[in-house]
This record gives C-alpha cells, sequence and structure tokens, in this order.
C-alpha cells in the first residue's frame, strides 16, 4: 500500500533539483552585502580613529577627519524628522481613522503613491525651485531638510497607517460603544498600540535618509565649509555628498579614506536598523494582546 | 442548565409595566439594502428581553440602531424612531457619548480594552466624569471592586488588578466588558450573542451573571441559541428577515407561537 512508483520517484528527485536551486539563489543574496561589508571594514577600518571622526578634513580634504559631515548628516536628518514626523504621522491618523472614502481622500491616497515615486533628483529640482528660491531660504540646511522630509513624507505616512491599522477594530468599537469620541479612542486606545510600529517605521526611514545625496546636493549640503552650521540658515557638510567628493572631485586623495567614510555611513545606517528591530522586539514583548 | 431561582423581586421586576426603549416603524439601509422593515418593538424596563432569529434577519443592526453604533458607517439611512427613556435617539440633539453612557453594549466577541483590569473598569468612568483626574485612589479602587463585584469577578482576580485584561479567560473577559459598563450607570444594556464565543460552562456563567442584572437594568439579549433564549428571558421577539414577526413572554412564545414563521424556527425548520 501507499508505494512510491516510478513517476513518484522522478517527481521527488526533480523537486530536490528545483529546491537546490532555490536555495543558492536565495543564498546569493547574502553574497553581495558581505563583500561590501568586508570591503569596508578592511580598507576603511584602519581609517577610523577618533580623529578621523572628530577633526575637520585639511590639506584640500585628502587629510584629516569627518566631523562637519558627520555632524551635518546628524543635523540635516534630525531637522528632516521635525518637519516630516508630526506632518506625516497627523496625516496618516486622518487617512486611517477619520477619512471617509470618497474623492477627497482618494486623491490623497493617489498623491502619497505618487510623491513615493518620485526620483530623488526631482525632489531636489523642486527642493531648489520652492525652499531655496521662492521661500528665499537659501542654499541651507532648512532647505535641504525640507527637501529631505518631503521625501521621506510618503514612508512615514504608509508605515504609519499600516501600524494603525493593525490595530484591531473591536478595540475602536469597545471604545465608541462605551461613549468615546473618535480623538479619546485614537489617544488611549490606538496610538499607543501602534506606537511601535510607527517608530520603527521612522527609524528605517533615518536609516535611508542618512544616506541620500541628490535632494541635499543643490540645497544646502556643500563640499566643503569651514565652519559647523551655528543655524538652520546655514550650509553644511555631509557624509554621503562628502563621500562623493573625495572620491571624484578632488585629487590626491588617499586610496583608503573613501573607504572610511563609507563605513562611518554605512556604521549609522545599520545601527539604526539594529536599533528599530531590537526596538521591535522589545515592544512586541510588551503588546497586550 | 437550569433556570436560575427567581430572585426575590421577580414579581415586581414582571409587574413593571413601563417601557425602556421604543421602536416605532423603523426602517434601515445598507446602501441600497434594505435590512429593517418598519420594526415595531417594546422593550419592557427592568427585563430581559431576547432577540431570535435566523442568521442575517437584522438583529444585530436593530441592536447597533438603538446605541447608533452603525451611524460611523457612512452609507446607512434609517426611518422612524427609536425612544430609550423617551426620547427619539435619532434626533440630531442627542449626544452620541451621552447615549451611550446610557446604553451599554456587550459584543459578541469579548472585546476588553488592551489596558490593565483596573484601566478597564475606569475607562468609560473617566470618559463620563468630567473631574475623574482628581477624583482619590480609594474613591476609584470603590469603583472597580463595586463593578467587578457586581460581575462575580472580583475574588478571581482582585490580586492582579494591574495585569492585562487581555489575558483573561474568555468568560473572565466577556463579564469584565459587562463590568466596565457598570460605573456610569447604564440604564439599558445591548447584549449582542454575549456567549456565542463561549463554552457551556463559561455561558452558563455568564447567563447566570446576566439573571443576577435583570431588574436593576434593561437587558436586550441577541441570542442564536434558542435554549438561551427560553431559559434566560423574560420576554422574546422573533425577527426574519428584517421583520420583527412576533413578540410575546417567553414561556408563551416558546409553547404556543402565533404565527406559523415562529413555529418553524423554533422547531428548527430554519438555519
Ligand atoms: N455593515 C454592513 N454593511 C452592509 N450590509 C450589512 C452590514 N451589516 C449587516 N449587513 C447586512 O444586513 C443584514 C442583517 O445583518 P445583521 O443585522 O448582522 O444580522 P444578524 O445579526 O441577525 O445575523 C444581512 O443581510 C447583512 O448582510
Ligand atoms: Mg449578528
Amino acid at each position: 500500500m501507499f508505494k512510491a512508483t516510478e513517476l513518484n520517484l522522478r517527481n521527488e528527485q526533480r523537486e530536490k533539483r528545483w529546491r537546490l536551486l532555490f536555495l543558492l539563489m536565495a543564498l546569493l543574496l547574502i553574497l553581495p552585502v558581505l563583500i561590501i561589508l568586508i570591503l569596508l571594514v578592511y580598507r576603511g577600518g584602519p581609517v577610523i580613529s577618533w580623529s578621523f571622526l572628530f577633526e575637520f578634513p585639511r590639506n584640500g580634504m585628502t587629510e584629516g577627519g569627518i566631523f562637519p559631515a558627520l555632524l551635518g548628516t546628524i543635523f540635516l536628518v534630525v531637522v528632516a524628522l521635525v518637519f516630516s514626523v508630526p506632518l506625516g504621522v497627523a496625516a496618516a491618523v486622518y487617512l486611517s481613522e477619520y477619512a471617509p472614502d470618497n474623492w477627497l481622500t482618494r486623491t490623497i491616497n493617489l498623491a502619497i503613491i505618487n510623491l513615493a515615486g518620485v526620483p530623488s533628483i526631482v525632489h531636489a529640482l523642486f527642493g531648489v525651485g520652492a525652499f531655496v528660491l521662492f521661500f528665499e531660504f537659501g542654499t541651507s540646511i532648512l532647505a535641504a531638510s525640507l527637501t529631505l522630509g518631503i521625501m521621506t513624507l510618503p514612508v512615514v505616512i504608509v508605515a504609519t497607517r499600516e501600524s494603525l491599522q493593525a490595530v484591531p477594530h473591536a478595540f475602536r468599537e469597545a471604545c465608541w460603544a462605551l461613549g468615546a469620541t473618535r480623538w479619546q479612542t485614537i489617544r488611549r486606545i490606538v496610538l499607543p498600540n501602534a506606537v511601535s510600529g510607527i517608530l520603527t517605521g521612522i527609524i528605517l526611514e533615518v536609516s535611508r535618509t542618512a544616506g541620500e545625496t541628490a535632494p541635499i546636493m543643490f540645497t544646502g549640503a556643500a563640499f566643503f565649509v569651514p565652519f559647523l552650521p551655528e543655524s538652520v540658515y546655514d550650509q553644511t557638510m555631509a557624509l554621503s555628498l562628502h563621500l562623493y567628493t573625495i572620491s571624484t572631485q578632488v585629487t590626491g586623495v588617499p586610496e583608503d579614506l573613501p573607504f572610511g567614510v563609507a563605513l562611518v555611513l554605512i556604521g549609522i545606517v545599520l545601527s539604526m536598523n539594529a536599533l528599530s528591530i531590537a526596538f521591535r522586539v522589545y515592544l512586541r514583548n510588551k503588546k497586550k494582546w | 442548565m437550569e433556570t436560575p431561582p427567581p430572585t426575590p423581586d421577580a414579581p415586581d421586576v414582571l409587574a413593571n409595566t413601563e417601557i425602556a426603549v421604543r421602536v416605532k416603524d423603523f426602517s434601515l439601509w445598507y446602501g441600497t439594502f434594505q435590512a429593517l422593515f418598519a420594526v415595531d418593538f417594546n422593550v419592557k424596563q427592568g427585563i430581559i428581553t431576547s432577540l431570535i432569529g435566523p442568521s442575517g434577519c437584522g438583529k444585530s443592526t436593530l441592536l447597533r440602531s438603538i446605541n447608533r453604533i452603525n451611524d460611523r458607517l457612512g452609507y446607512v439611512r434609517t426611518e422612524g424612531v427609536i425612544e430609550v427613556l423617551g426620547k427619539n435617539v435619532l434626533d440630531s440633539d442627542v449626544a452620541l457619548p451621552q447615549l451611550r453612557k446610557q446604553v451599554g453594549m456587550v459584543f459578541q466577541r469579548p472585546n476588553p480594552l488592551p489596558l490593565s483590569i483596573r484601566e478597564n473598569i475606569l475607562f468609560s468612568y473617566t470618559l463620563h466624569t468630567p473631574d475623574a483626574r482628581k477624583r482619590t485612589k480609594a474613591e476609584k479602587d470603590q469603583i472597580v471592586e463595586e463593578a467587578l463585584r457586581e460581575v462575580l469577578l472580583w475574588d478571581t482576580v482582585k490580586d492582579r488588578l494591574d495585569h492585562s485584561a487581555t489575558a483573561l479567560s474568555l468568560e473572565q473577559q466577556q463579564k469584565l466588558c459587562i463590568a466596565r459598563l457598570l460605573p456610569v450607570k447604564p440604564r439599558v444594556l445591548l447584549m449582542d450573542e454575549p456567549c456565542s464565543a463561549l463554552d457551556p460552562e463559561a455561558t452558563a456563567a455568564v447567563e447566570e451573571l446576566i439573571w443576577q442584572l435583570r431588574g436593576e437594568y434593561t437587558i436586550l439579549m441577541v441570542t442564536h441559541n434558542m435554549a438561551q433564549a427560553r431559559r434566560a428571558s423574560d420576554e422574546c421577539a422573533f425577527m426574519l428577515m428584517g421583520k420583527l414577526v412576533e413578540h410575546a413572554d417567553t414561556a408563551e412564545m416558546f409553547v404556543t407561537p402565533r404565527h406559523k414563521e415562529t413555529a418553524d424556527y423554533i422547531e428548527g425548520r430554519y438555519g
């Protein structure tokens, strides 16, 4: 009874071969990540030191450190978040909790999808037109951060909306039936239970923003600034642009220097990702349903 | 399960003829689909009225119209009148939080909020008490204890009031969902198949609890379970395809139904 026939056996062989093929393809994915990391650590690792992190570049950026660029990147990202997080979360709360299904809502949703699809260089041009020229912020941290902020807005909105919608509907209904208004329901039940997802989305977004070059290149980041930014109206250096500059625009840069900069940049991104994962695990364990 | 022993005040309860909820010529449409057809239905104060009928006949719809929880659906249209304690709740001057304070609702699936047991009980109290923040802890403890005692849950949970409510058993969750309505002293309790997610033992326990609340609150309970309607309600209404077919004393309805449809349903000839 139930003995495998010739056909069954042949199919089983085939099954194994396909499975192996797919596994190999999946493993292949690890390869580029691994190579990049190894290369960066191997060549960039020796470059990194306290003075590299905390000194100004010297001698036409062929020597010295990356402090203004490091600080500039942090500055740009923080200002971008100050702008995009409140706006994005508020918009997502409206779309998920209040918006009726009508043409206005559909238009807003369409706009978000399209905004997410706009290439970053186009955002850069928009930033120049709107913030640098029209609002007369000049090339400044403010203009660059607003450009970054607009670029990250769709991601913040989508991450927030998804986290809000992951909160079971039964909780909302229970609240309403007790006489809570929508806002009371959102503030006391929905947001507290969605916050882990929202924060994860934001942190992931930070790591992406930190690496962007195009949107800041024309709007507020400069190749070289001999002083640290003092206000949002100053120009600043940024890691991503600095990497581009010393790799392609100046001569006489030691070969390993760009790898050091890249390692710092990737270090920021990866540690942000790690933070977001740790955070998610922590909050998931605290979940109450 | 046996019929719970009649409480001492039972005769009084039944002698009461005041109407707590009066549904008059009420129709409801979901978009173009008409779910309720000119329903006339009076729910007497202080007793348990059960609402039975095959799935999809509009029991939940009727129940959810009374506390207007269906309002948030933009495509619902209604005609007619629903009076609760003498006031038409469909009037535009009705404040929904006030309506829902007076008319509590228990859902099919126990849905405690993802908060502690204590916070669940105090939730509606906080919503409806203007200076709730200033009340002392002792006062709040008192409220929590009273509500939990009333649903026979106090002894089981008194040592873990700060634990998550969602970790309780389904039976305990459903009792908690009833308890959290009580601190704001509602007059009417709407229950939509409150036991259908529970096993037989838990069902018996929750039924017993509901029976204990009888008299103090007007209870309108939808049930899928005919045995439950029969043993745990004073009056019974039968709905079919959006219409209220028959409404009578439970004992009378199950012995001598006046309509053929009712008889057919009671004998199990519909799903
Ligand atoms: N939110 C809704 N939107 C559209 N139709 C609905 C909605 N809720 C219920 N209905 C329809 O209304 C009818 C009555 O449903 P319901 O009141 O839930 O019945 P019951 O509780 O008796 O099973 C059903 O035909 C159902 O499909
Ligand atoms: Mg139903």
